[in-house]
């Protein structure tokens, strides 16, 4: 049975006192190729059953299988953005198992030879800042099919259209100290995927998978405690609260004077509770050897090389060039590189000449306020959105009514000033004009004119804002100060 | 020939030989249905193919359009594969005519064609007898003349072991000469698809057409088809190693003066003949007995019940469902491999066994190569220790089985190319001899084979 569910603040932080948590994750991430891992075969999600299949990915008698060398391309690539060493050999090797979702009986995977070692992933602790997780290794393997065991009551249905598609196997070392490090990671190592196109990284579709392996122990302890791995956490909103049920139950165990047993356990999300795997007969014995149906993968260096120089500038990269180049904060550098697109829309907006700093603010507010509620979609071009802030920098656009103009752009489209224009939004900044609005209001509102004359000068924004009443917006705020504060000292 | 007419006599011609050749029960397919395909066959080849109207048997063990393909296994009983070999597609577009199905051991696991779930093929001119095998119905229909040549399969020497035995040709290329698509999975790193023929050319003209790059097979050399050599005058110039580990002083007298005699023509033909030692020979067995079992214990997961083939008995879940299939499905043999594999892949005994195996079958290949990089251009060896031996006499002691291949299991586990050739008889029974050539060099192995086979009584007592 699960112990009791975390009840402190983030992470439970109430309930470990005494004790260290050490986490390390295991995390498979669906390659974004068009094709499956060893055949042909649409790699879609979402096609009706067993639809995307062939007798490669069924497991046919006499089927062989052949590599995707997209799929390959962007596993290095990962592997390098990652940090990692990718070897110029590497070997694919058989995993065997016997499950219904599994045609051939074993997965093609890679296991004493990987594809890379030795990489790392700095990422911001909610704990302890900066922080480096280490990638062990990032293997290559092809995904097994699914099982629907609630489609057809007593009868489990087989979905063989994920069979094949390809994975990467990311493994870190037990490196995290808390539920919140291990999801902080988590969502860095998405980031960074994402950032060089190798994967959507969501975890709702499955395309992102991650195990975790949890142990707690006495500060101090140089000794790791028992590993249990945690399975199923299917959304990065349940990391944090699998990896705490764990944690407390592990804690709760010993400090019940039991011990913790090697196993695995299965998150209920529902529940919010851990159980243990029904135990299969005997320990798993996967029987690794190398694949004989393929020959070893030789990665030449020119090979290697070229997928270093087609990945983007990485997102801690970018967040230091924006703070840098631009002089932003580091909190607005993270907020506009949290999403490569947005960030490459910012860089877009001050290429077309846009202030920097109005930029990022435009963009951390109107631009992704609009995204927000428009399915992630970046309405206003960069173009546009640049000609925008300058209107509002030259005057000729306030910026109430340059919001208007945004949202009125982002919804029928066309150029900021014609559109300005149509809606009447254009800036007078024509002396007599607004001289001609300054009389209007003064006359309107004669008490508070002499109860400013006579020394209550905190009545000013008001003439201000009845000015820009009048004049619908139009008026130019700096011009409506400078001839109140003239017709009012006369 | 090139005309239609001609191309249908010969598939009705082939389908009367094969109907006359039932006794052996080297052919699976049912006669109806075989003389049924082979003239839709005729009228669908095109005349222009190399190959135009040639029947070819094609052993059960490889994927075909045309017919089920079982392995000559319950557990794929009345399979029918979506799709087909791409080397039977390729004699199918060379405008042959896929004459049938061929019995085997089970999952081409044997020696004599007796562990089928199709019942045990008989030897060609003694019933008494086994043909060899695995692809012992392929060699049986080559020798009694149903078909000109027919495609066998080889894991440790399933084509030149019985075409020994028979007294036909059988080539076994080199590793990825010709692509394995569609060659159901015995041990992968072995299999390779060969040829029986009646001749050296009937089988290697099929061979040249089978061979070739396959976007199919990973394992597959990105070469071109082979290219077929003329039959040289002599042997001039050849130098034809003798493996003396080949020769040990308990090998059949008869066999022994059989070589002889083969050796002593190659030297009138004018090659010179040199002694050569490939120490590691002694290890050959052993090392195909774990590194074979292992593939095919993963190889053969996949038949389960789940998917396809007859599931036996309502299981009560899914591990029922398995064993119930696989034990049910599988013959004693195949069981027996499955359960070796498992065993020699296992943890903590994966060092002892697997990588040690890995490890000796890499000195084994460099035996061969330390051979050639001596200037010798071809081994020349006795196929087999024995003549054709009775039906069931070595069921009941499987390492006397294992042995029949000891001469041919290395040209496995070194991936090089051989050929036997039928070399003379023992009490009427035909013995084979063996020319291993170096990798992708077929052309002259097939060169040694053409001269020596003009020359060599292969019907007279040795």
């Amino acid at each position: 049975m699960a112990g009791p569910a975390g009840t402190g603040g983030p992470g439970g932080a109430g309930e470990t006192s005494g004790w260290e948590t050490v986490i390390g994750l295991e995390t498979h991430v669906q390659v974004r190729t068009l094709s499956k891992m060893f055949c042909g075969c649409s790699a879609a999600f979402g096609d009706p059953p067993n639809t995307n299949v062939c007798p490669v990915c069924l497991g046919l008698p006499g089927a062989l299988p052949v590599p995707n060398g997209q799929a390959l391309k962007l596993a290095a690539r990962a592997a390098l953005a990652l940090g990692c060493t990718v070897h110029a050999r590497s070997v694919f090797a058989r995993k065997n198992y016997f499950y219904p979702d599994l045609p051939k009986g074993y997965q093609i995977s890679q296991f004493e030879q990987p594809l890379a070692t030795a990489g790392s992933l700095s990422y911001l602790s909610p704990e302890r800042g900066l922080a480096t997780a280490t990638i062990g290794r990032l293997h290559v393997e092809e995904d097994a099919g699914r099982s629907l065991h609630d489609r057809f009551p007593g009868y489990t249905a087989i979905d063989l259209n994920r069979c094949g598609v390809p994975l990467i196997e990311i493994v870190t070392g037990p490196d995290f100290r808390s539920p919140p490090e291990a999801r902080a990671y988590l969502l860095t190592l998405k980031q960074v995927l994402e950032y060089a196109g190798i994967s959507d990284c969501d975890m709702e579709k499955g395309s992102l998978r991650v195990d975790a392996n949890v142990s707690v122990r006495r500060p101090g302890d140089t000794v790791l405690g028992t590993k249990v791995e945690v399975k199923n956490i299917n959304s990065f909103a349940f990391v944090e609260k699998a990896l705490v049920a764990e944690r407390d139950r592990q804690i709760a165990v010993l400090e019940g004077g039991g011990t913790v047993e090697q196993q695995t356990m299965l998150y209920d999300s529902k529940a919010n509770t851990v159980r243990p795997q029904r135990s299969k007969e005997g320990s798993q014995d996967y029987r690794y050897f190398p694949d004989p149906d393929l020959p070893p993968l030789v990665l030449t260096d020119e090979f290697i090389a070229e997928q270093q120089t087609l990945l983007p500038e990485l997102p801690a990269k970018k967040r230091e060039r924006l703070v840098e180049k631009y002089a932003l904060s580091v909190t607005d550098a993270a907020v506009l590189t949290a999403d490569r697109a947005v960030a490459d829309y910012y860089e877009a907006v001050v290429h077309a000449g846009a202030d920097a700093k109005m930029a990022a603010n435009w963009v951390m507010t109107e631009v992704l306020g609009d995204a927000k509620d428009h399915g992630a979609a970046l309405r206003v071009a960069a173009g546009a959105l640049a000609n925008l802030i300058g209107l509002v920098r030259g005057g000729t656009l306030s910026h109430q009514a340059a919001k208007r103009v945004f949202a009125e752009v982002a919804e029928r489209g066309g150029e900021p000033r014609n559109v300005a224009e149509a809606l009447g939004l254009i800036q007078v900044a024509d002396t007599g004009v607004v001289a001609g609005w300054v009389s209007e209001v003064l006359a309107a509102h004669p008490t508070e004119v002499s109860r400013y004359k006579n020394g209550e000068t905190k009545l000013q924004p008001f003439f201000v804002g009845q000015v820009m009443k009048v004049s619908r917006g139009k008026a130019d705020p700096k011009l409506v100060q400078k001839v109140l504060e003239e017709k009012l000292a006369s | 020939m090139t005309d239609p007419s001609e191309a249908l006599a010969s598939a009705n011609a082939a389908a009367d030989r094969l109907v006359r050749a039932k006794r052996l029960n080297a052919c699976i397919t049912p006669p109806r249905e075989l003389r049924k395909s082979l003239v839709a066959q005729a009228q669908a080849a095109h005349p222009s193919g190399v190959l135009y109207g040639m029947p070819v048997a094609v052993k059960d063990v490889i994927c075909t359009l045309e017919f089920t393909t079982t392995c000559s296994s319950k557990i794929l009983e009345g399979y029918h594969s979506p799709y087909e070999a791409t080397a039977v597609a390729k004699l199918k577009a060379a405008g042959a005519l896929i004459a049938g199905k061929t019995n085997c051991d089970e999952f081409a696991m044997g020696s004599s064609t007796e562990h089928s779930a199709h019942g045990r093929t008989l030897h060609p001119f003694d019933k008494t007898r086994v043909p060899g095998g695995s692809s012992g119905g392929s060699a049986a229909l080559v020798a009694v003349g149903a078909v000109p040549a027919a495609l066998g399969s080889e894991t440790g020497g399933s084509v030149r072991q019985p075409a020994s035995l028979c007294g036909v040709v059988g080539i076994k290329p080199t590793y990825g000469r010709v692509s394995r698509s569609g060659l159901v999975a015995f041990g992968s790193s072995l299999d390779q698809i060969g040829v029986l023929g009646r001749s050296v050319h009937d089988a290697a003209r099929v061979l040249a057409v089978i061979s070739g790059r396959d976007a199919r097979d990973s394992t597959c050399e990105d070469r071109d088809p082979l290219r077929l050599p003329n039959v040289p005058e002599s042997l001039q110039g050849f130098v034809i190693g003798i493996p003396k580990e080949y020769f040990p002083p308990d090998l059949d007298p008869a066999v022994r003066r059989a070589c002889d005699r083969a050796i002593r023509l190659l030297k009138e033909l004018g090659a010179a003949v040199r002694e050569v030692s490939l120490p590691h020979t002694p290890y050959a067995v052993p090392t195909y007995y774990i590194v074979a079992p292992a593939e095919a214990s993963s190889n053969l997961a996949r038949y389960d019940g789940a998917r396809y083939g007859p599931r036996f008995n309502g299981a009560a879940d899914v591990r029922a469902l398995y064993r119930s299939t696989r034990g049910e499905g599988f013959g004693a043999e195949v069981r027996r491999r499955i359960l070796l594999g498992t065993y020699v892949l296992s943890a903590g005994y994966y060092d002892a066994y697997y990588r040690k195996a890995q490890q000796m079958r890499a000195l084994i290949a460099q035996d061969f190569r330390n051979a050639f990089d001596r200037g010798v251009d071809l081994l020349f060896t006795p196929t087999t220790p024995t003549a054709a031996f009775k039906a069931g006499e070595r069921l009941g002691d499987p390492v006397a089985m294992y042995l029949s291949d000891i001469f041919t299991v290395t040209a496995n586990l070194a991936g090089l190319p051989a050929i036997s050739i039928p070399i003379g008889r023992i009490k009427g029974l035909p013995i084979g001899g063996q020319f291993i050539g170096q990798a992708f060099l077929e052309d002259e192995m097939l060169e040694a084979a053409y001269a020596l086979e003009r020359v060599v009584p292969a019907t007279e007592e040795a």
